[in-house]
């Protein structure tokens, strides 16, 4: 269960990709963060993440955890954006897991991510394609 | 600072203890530590648990521990780094007696694991990764170290084999250890013909779940002696933590444990010592390729050697660096909270030359490594026989 509020607030990152770009290094944070972890700066400007990049490693997860029995066999995927972010997602439309590959050019899509039970809240986010 | 020694070690039986409640494992556990160590009262306990609200609906359990020995009123505190909590109830309680703030201290470590079934206990486990950015998305623990393993093994050539030798070497090992949970006997193609789990990671890769709790008794170097009675005194002479980002996102170099790397290098430092004085090693082998990654962040291995070097037996007992002897996490069991202890109990009893038929001859410098999550943190001692 994610409570309603935290669904609300999680929105901007989920639905849009938006991030937080530290003026003084240029390091961007997805979601966004108080102190830059690269120079400490805390100064930010509003971002979209880029949609475009390419998987750095994948796995295929055969065991899934609660929420996710439906969807298993998951493949996920820890993808680099065209401007250096890196984030964590599901990959989607890949007919032979076996396809997936470190280097693979992929693009982020909205996506049903998972749902409270047949009437609760449903969770949308990004999912990754192939490009 | 004062010179700490570990006084007591107590172990216990681990698997599914079903029969058996935490607090039961826990004070069995504690009342062995105290009774090797000769010692009736302590002056602290430090109590390494992950998380016993999500496996046992219990929170409050260091008082709640300390009532269950007769140690009501003796200060309790529970620490929690996931997975390397016990190191972290070590390293505190060693803080604590080298400042003089307390003599003697009972460092403990417990998890309570069987109480929820297999998809609760993957949730309980999943909390110790980003659970925003991870696990929102469906990854579960074992997949975030196949990530790594892909990783690793597109860049050093490390094999599916090189990683199911870990697990065969460490099941050997743990058919010596009558504490261990599993007495099996484990081959490369066993591990190999076992259900895929996480591509690359077999179920035979994975660690179990488990119930169990270990105890250690610190003392101040001079105290030890006097209780010793003749077995060797063994002293910490490194202590080590160290932290990383704990989404695999957020990290530069995804082949690579820097928590592990730092920790390393602060314990080596303190203890005055370099990874080739080393001659018995526990580490965390909750999946068969975090042991080959930190063999090699130890400085065991140069980085891509792990994997051989774990084929070709150099890790096994008889081995030019033993590692894992009491079995691992593999065989021993990982009840999360108190493998870090166990770790530690397993090094003192080598070092004092009990361990029976898996005994590192003439090990007299061992060295211990507990890791957090995905590699989140890591805490690292090294532990030497006091001339």
């Amino acid at each position: 269960m994610i409570s309603p509020a935290r669904s609300w607030r999680e929105a901007p990152q989920r639905y849009r990709l938006e991030a937080a770009k530290c003026t003084g290094c240029g390091r961007v944070c997805y979601p966004p963060r108080v102190v830059c972890p690269s120079c400490r700066g805390r100064d930010f400007e509003h971002v979209v993440l880029p949609r475009e990049g390419n998987v750095v490693t994948h796995t295929v997860v055969r065991v899934p955890p609660q929420g996710f029995v439906e969807q298993s066999p998951l493949t996920i995927a820890l993808v680099q954006l065209k401007d250096g972010t890196r984030l964590m997602v599901q990959m989607a439309d890949v007919a032979d897991p076996e396809t997936v590959h470190a280097g693979m050019p992929v693009r982020l899509e909205f996506r049903r991510i998972n749902s409270d039970g047949e009437a609760g809240v449903i969770y949308y986010g990004h999912k990754a394609v192939p490009a | 600072m004062r010179d700490v020694a570990i006084i007591g070690v107590g172990m216990i039986p681990w698997g599914e203890l079903w029969e058996k409640p935490l607090r039961t494992i826990w004070a069995e556990a504690a009342v062995a530590a105290l009774e090797d160590a000769g010692v009736d009262t302590v002056d602290l306990i430090t109590v390494g648990c992950m998380s016993p609200g999500l496996f046992v609906g219990q929170e409050h359990l260091a008082s709640m521990v300390a009532d269950q020995i007769g140690m009501a009123g003796v200060p309790a505190a529970r620490v929690e780094s996931a997975c390397a909590s016990g190191g972290l109830a070590l390293r505190n309680g060693f803080a604590e007696v080298a400042s003089g703030l307390a003599d003697l201290v009972l460092v403990t470590g417990v998890e309570k694991m069987t109480d929820v079934d297999g998809a609760d206990a993957t949730f309980a486990l999943g909390t110790a990764a980003d659970q925003e950015y991870e696990g929102f998305h469906g990854i579960t623990f074992p997949g975030l170290y196949a990530m790594m393993a892909r990783v690793h093994m597109a860049r050093h050539g490390t094999t599916v084999r090189q990683m199911a030798a870990v697990a065969a070497k460490n099941h050997a090992n743990g058919l010596l250890n009558p504490n261990a949970q599993y007495h099996l006997k484990v081959t490369v193609d066993d591990v190999l013909a076992s259900t895929m789990v996480a591509d690359p990671l077999h179920l035979l890769d994975c660690s179990p779940i488990t119930d169990g709790a270990a105890a250690l008794v610190l003392a101040p170097v001079d105290r030890a002696r006097d209780l010793a009675g003749g077995r060797p005194v063994v002293k910490i002479t490194g202590s080590g933590m160290a932290t990383d980002s704990i989404a695999l996102a957020d990290r530069e170099d995804l082949g690579r444990l820097r928590a592990v790397q730092l920790a390393a290098e602060r314990a080596y430092a303190m203890a005055g010592r370099k990874p080739s004085d080393i001659h018995v090693a526990e580490v965390h082998d909750c999946f068969s390729i975090a042991e080959i990654m930190v063999t090699e962040e130890l400085g065991f291995f140069p980085p891509g050697e792990g994997g051989p070097a774990a084929e070709n037996g150099l890790t096994a007992l008889g081995g030019r660096i033993p590692v894992n002897p009491s079995g691992g996490l593999k065989s021993k069991g990982h009840p999360v909270g108190a493998t870090g202890v166990a770790q530690v109990a397993e090094i003192v009893t080598q070092l004092r030359g009990e361990a029976g038929q898996r005994q590192v001859q003439g090990a007299s410098i061992g060295l211990a490594q507990n890791m957090g999550g995905s590699g989140g943190s890591s805490i690292v001692h090294i532990l030497e026989v006091a001339s």
